[in-house]
């Protein structure tokens, strides 16, 4: 039996309309119809972080949302959000840190770093630390990640009184 | 110290400097390429129906249900998939008396833990095929779970596999020395039982495999998120009776590693058979929830240690008898015996006593299979040894920093055989202990403590030493009979525009192999670092090698890369000699150009010389042939391992009331010989000390007496988060190999080797005022609070 219900959402800016199962996650619609393949499933089950992507702009994990949830709003994904220069900073001082080692966590660390950036830029190391508790990295020890988002905020709170 | 972009403008050697990662680039933009990112055309997805039983008959199976969803392509059993797979056996010849049962790709008539595969169903969608997997009927007939390791061996004790005789896979003892003796004479005996939990790697992407059969060519493409493309290539070959060079295997990014992605997993073997038995494209992902019971756990080990000493903390003798469990099936190929010898064989390494007497079990379960994780053997080894120190400086009344000056392998004994027989060609144990002092202010640090205490604050250091194991040669695996390369080569081409390629035999995983081994190149060739390109992980292209494993990346591959480099720029100077006349002896080349070797003044850009090589040969002589290729190799022939040494300390405070421990700080002074890359190696420390911590605190596959996990997802399964995590301070001491010319050794598994016995002793420091003691991981408020007498 066809359950399929069409969707229109706006993803990284394009309009996009599909048929899909109702029982399909918003990362698979993503991943494997959109072949937006820069947001990543670590756990399937709202544990590791490293599916985050924006759903009218807040992050939001697609492994726990469904596609049809999304239906009218606007997606932005790690390849829309970078491509549109809004992670410069950021990007560069993950390079600059070696805050990633496989990369597979960071498409969703940088989400949720930016995240924790746009409520304060001067956030300290702890107010950091607690803000990407929700994103896992088996690789660095996290120690790297959190002087980039540190780097990169100071940066940021330079331009601010 | 500060990051550097990749460019140089002073000096001519990138050995040695924190430069850039260029590959982090495209990883930051989302523009990795994962295993289960690749699609290929017509392909299909596997799911499989595993054993809900950690121990049970498989009776008949009805698949009719799930052959008639439509969707879903084929239903295969292990009977039905074995007519193109052979089963394998894991034992290595080295270790006598070993044994273990063949395991195959999917069960066959029984299944011998909870979340063995039994049968796959291939569909048109991973959906789909696990709509499929729920469809599969199987009778199953529960038989009694051997799950205790300590009556693994009881007479009364069913057996696994009732055609080996016993649960027993391998035993072994060692004798150094006179170990009675030493017990005699010693003033104070100390006896102490440590358990070591299971864990698991929890590597973030999960294995994947995408295996593509084209039967018209007999060809297998196999896409892995693998350690070592070469090994797969081989075992693929012999067990699916494929041509060697018929089969070929692609690693792209791999998600994490940790020594999990190198073994041979019974599911990804049978998405490869499915391919050449469906002849089309068959994806095997992972999902979490079957990564726990699927993927190899680690350690889980009873140790009993007992240790001999004078009154003045001298240690004269130690007795250790190790038991460990490691699921139905000791893993392909490098088996799982391998962590219990080397637990037994480093435990004593540190320290000058001769003394020594161990005896290993390494024995069945019906559990899912334990095989080497990262530091394999060395985190049960230097918690085991080290905890015994600290037992002997309480007991004593001694300062635990001088029961280590009183014991050490002193700077003056080198070149130094242990008392099992490692050979240390020069370790740094006394100067990293200097330095890791100076480094924490480790004195202050005891003041701060002894004040706190009378506040009511319990703080404790832990200190804890290590050696490791890394760069291995052929007695690793291969007298074993094991098909595992321990040599690797590099290939560099200088293309015509002056630029340089450069493919090696050693694979990335996120350590950054890439970069250390363009650096290496880069310093070898005399090329800018932006110049050169690395090709990694694919078994048609590059050079043959074992892959990265063993901390093995730079010490082998660095210094193929290093000789490789090195004679193609030798070729280099040939040709430019050729051109320019003269001799190659007075040119070098340097940034990029051929140049005066005496005045550095620009003779040729490599791109004018890369120009008349490749598309004007008709102007060089004409019995000058140019060769701007080559291929080196390098195997470590002097030395079975390059062993690295280093020492840990953890600053941690306990809640007495409430039984958790909270990290401060950790510290750690390493010495992983010459240093490529700064910043990459601190990040291997840094990274390799949170999987230590989290073996330490957290991290735990908990059975119930049933073989059930109980731990199977990542809410019960505790992986390090960023808030309890502590800054980790990184200090280096360099003592350079002199067997290769490079001077590299290899840095991967140094931190998890020793941060759970820094822990376990920091946290035992801080229960001190109490007299209590812990000797179990990881460390629960429960336990603490057990240990407090409050529970």
């Amino acid at each position: 039996m066809d359950f399929s219900v069409e969707i229109a959402l706006t993803v990284n800016g394009l309009p996009v309309r599909r048929r899909v199962e109702p029982r399909q996650s918003l990362a698979d619609f993503l991943r494997y119809e959109l072949e937006l393949t820069g947001s990543h499933l670590g756990c399937e089950h709202g544990a590791c972080g490293a599916c985050t992507v924006r759903v009218d702009g807040t992050p939001v994990r697609g492994c726990l949302m469904l596609a049809v949830q999304a239906d009218g709003s606007r997606v932005d994904t790690i390849e829309g959000i970078a491509a549109s220069g809004e992670l410069g900073d950021l990007q560069r001082a993950f390079a600059e840190e070696n805050a990633l080692q496989c990369g597979f966590c960071t498409p969703g660390m940088l989400l949720t770093a930016q995240e924790i950036l746009r409520r304060n830029p001067r956030a300290d190391d702890v107010e950091i630390r607690e803000g990407l508790s929700g994103n896992y990295c088996r690789c660095t020890g996290y120690h790297a990640i959190v002087q980039a988002v540190l780097r990169a905020g100071g940066d940021r709170g330079k331009g601010q009184p | 110290m500060s990051a550097e972009p990749a460019r140089i403008t002073e000096g001519e050697s990138y050995i040695g400097r924190s430069v850039i990662r260029p590959q982090t680039a495209r990883l930051l933009a989302g523009r990795g390429v994962f295993t289960d990112d690749v699609t290929l055309p017509r392909m299909t997805h596997v799911a499989f129906a595993r054993s809900p039983h950690a121990h049970a008959r498989i009776g008949a199976i009805d698949a009719a249900a799930a052959r008639a969803l439509p969707g879903v392509i084929a239903v295969v059993t292990g009977e039905e998939l074995a007519r193109v797979c052979d089963g394998w056996v894991g034992t290595l010849a080295h270790f006598q008396g070993m044994k273990s049962a063949t395991q195959r790709a999917l069960a066959i008539g029984k299944a011998s833990w909870q979340g063995e595969p039994v049968v796959a169903v291939v569909a048109e969608s991973r959906a789909i095929a696990e709509d499929g997997v729920a469809r599969v009927a199987v009778e199953w007939e529960p038989l009694p779970a051997v799950t205790d390791p300590e009556t693994a061996l009881d007479p009364a004790t069913p057996l696994i596999h009732p055609e080996l005789g016993d649960n027993l896979v391998f035993s072994l003892e060692l004798k150094a020395g006179d170990v009675e003796e030493a017990f005699r004479e010693a003033d104070c005996v100390y006896a102490d039982t440590f358990r070591m939990g299971r864990h698991t790697a929890v590597t973030l992407e999960p294995r994947t495999i995408l295996a593509d059969f084209d039967p018209t060519e007999q060809q297998l493409t196999v896409y892995h998120s693998f350690q070592a493309p070469h090994m797969m290539q081989d075992i693929l070959a012999r067990h699916l009776r494929l041509p060697e060079h018929h089969v070929r295997v692609i690693c792209r990014d791999v998600g994490g590693s940790f020594g999990l992605k190198v073994h041979i997993y019974p599911d990804e073997v049978a998405a490869c058979a499915l391919a050449v038995l469906l002849g089309r494209p068959v994806k095997f992902t992972a999902d979490r929830v079957e990564s726990f019971v699927s993927d190899i756990h680690a350690r889980d080990h009873r140790v009993r240690a007992e240790i001999a000493v004078k009154r003045d903390g001298t240690i004269l003798g130690m007795r250790v008898d190790d038991l460990t469990g490691i699921g139905p099936y000791s893993v392909y190929p490098r088996t799982s015996a391998v962590e219990g010898n080397q637990t037994v064989r480093l435990t004593p390494s540190l320290y000058r006593f001769r003394h020594y007497a161990a005896r290993l079990s390494v024995v069945l379960q019906n559990k899912t299979p334990m095989c080497q994780y990262r530091a394999v053997g060395h985190p049960v080894a230097f918690a085991i040894m080290e905890g015994m120190v600290d037992r002997v400086a309480r007991e004593l009344s001694l300062d635990p920093v001088e029961v280590r000056r009183r014991n050490l392998v002193t700077q003056d004994m080198y070149p130094h055989t242990t008392q099992t027989g490692y050979f240390f060609e020069r370790l740094s144990l006394e100067e990293c202990l200097d330095k890791l002092l100076e480094l924490a202010d480790y004195r202050r640090l005891c003041a701060e403590r002894d004040l706190l205490r009378a506040r009511g604050i319990y703080r404790g250091l832990g200190l804890c030493g290590f050696v490791e194991l890394t760069t291995p040669g052929p007695a690793f695996y291969g007298v074993g009979g094991a098909r595992i390369s321990s040599q690797d080569g590099c290939t560099i081409r200088l293309e015509p525009s002056g630029t340089v390629t450069c493919m090696t035999g050693v694979t990335e995983q996120g350590q950054g192999t890439d970069t250390m081994i363009a650096q290496v190149v880069a310093t070898a060739v005399g090329v800018p670092m932006e110049h050169v390109r690395v090709l990694t992980g694919d078994t048609m292209v590059t050079p043959y090698g074992g892959g990265t494993w063993a901390s093995r990346g730079a010490g082998i591959g660095g210094e193929a890369a290093l000789q490789s480099g090195k004679a193609l720029k030798e070729n280099i100077l040939k040709v430019a000699a050729a051109i320019l006349g003269g001799e190659p002896m007075d040119l070098d080349v340097r940034r990029g150009a051929v140049v005066d070797a005496d005045t550095g003044e620009v003779r040729l850009p490599l791109a004018e010389l890369g120009r008349i090589a490749y598309f004007r040969p008709d102007t060089l002589p004409k019995d000058f042939q140019s060769e701007l290729t080559v291929t080196r190799h390098y195997v470590p022939r002097h030395q079975g391992f390059a062993f690295t040494n280093g020492i840990q300390l953890s600053h941690v405070e306990v809640d007495v009331e409430t039984g958790f421990v909270r990290l401060l700080k950790h510290w750690v002074v390493e010495d992983c010989g010459r240093i490529i890359n700064p910043r990459l190696v601190d990040e291997q420390l840094r990274g390799a000390i949170v999987q230590g911590i989290g073996a330490a605190l957290w991290e735990h596959c908990v059975y119930d007496d049933q073989g059930q996990l109980l731990t199977g997802t990542l809410m019960d399964y505790l992986v390090p988060m960023a808030p309890e995590i502590p800054d980790i301070v990184v200090g280096h001491v360099e003592t350079p190999t002199a067997y290769a010319e490079g001077g590299f050794k290899g840095a991967g598994e140094a931190g998890t080797a020793g941060a759970p016995g820094a822990v376990l002793n920091a946290v035992n420091d801080a229960l001190a005022p109490f007299g209590a003691r812990l000797t179990a991981q990881p460390i629960t408020p429960g336990d603490v609070l057990r240990a407090l007498g409050k529970l």
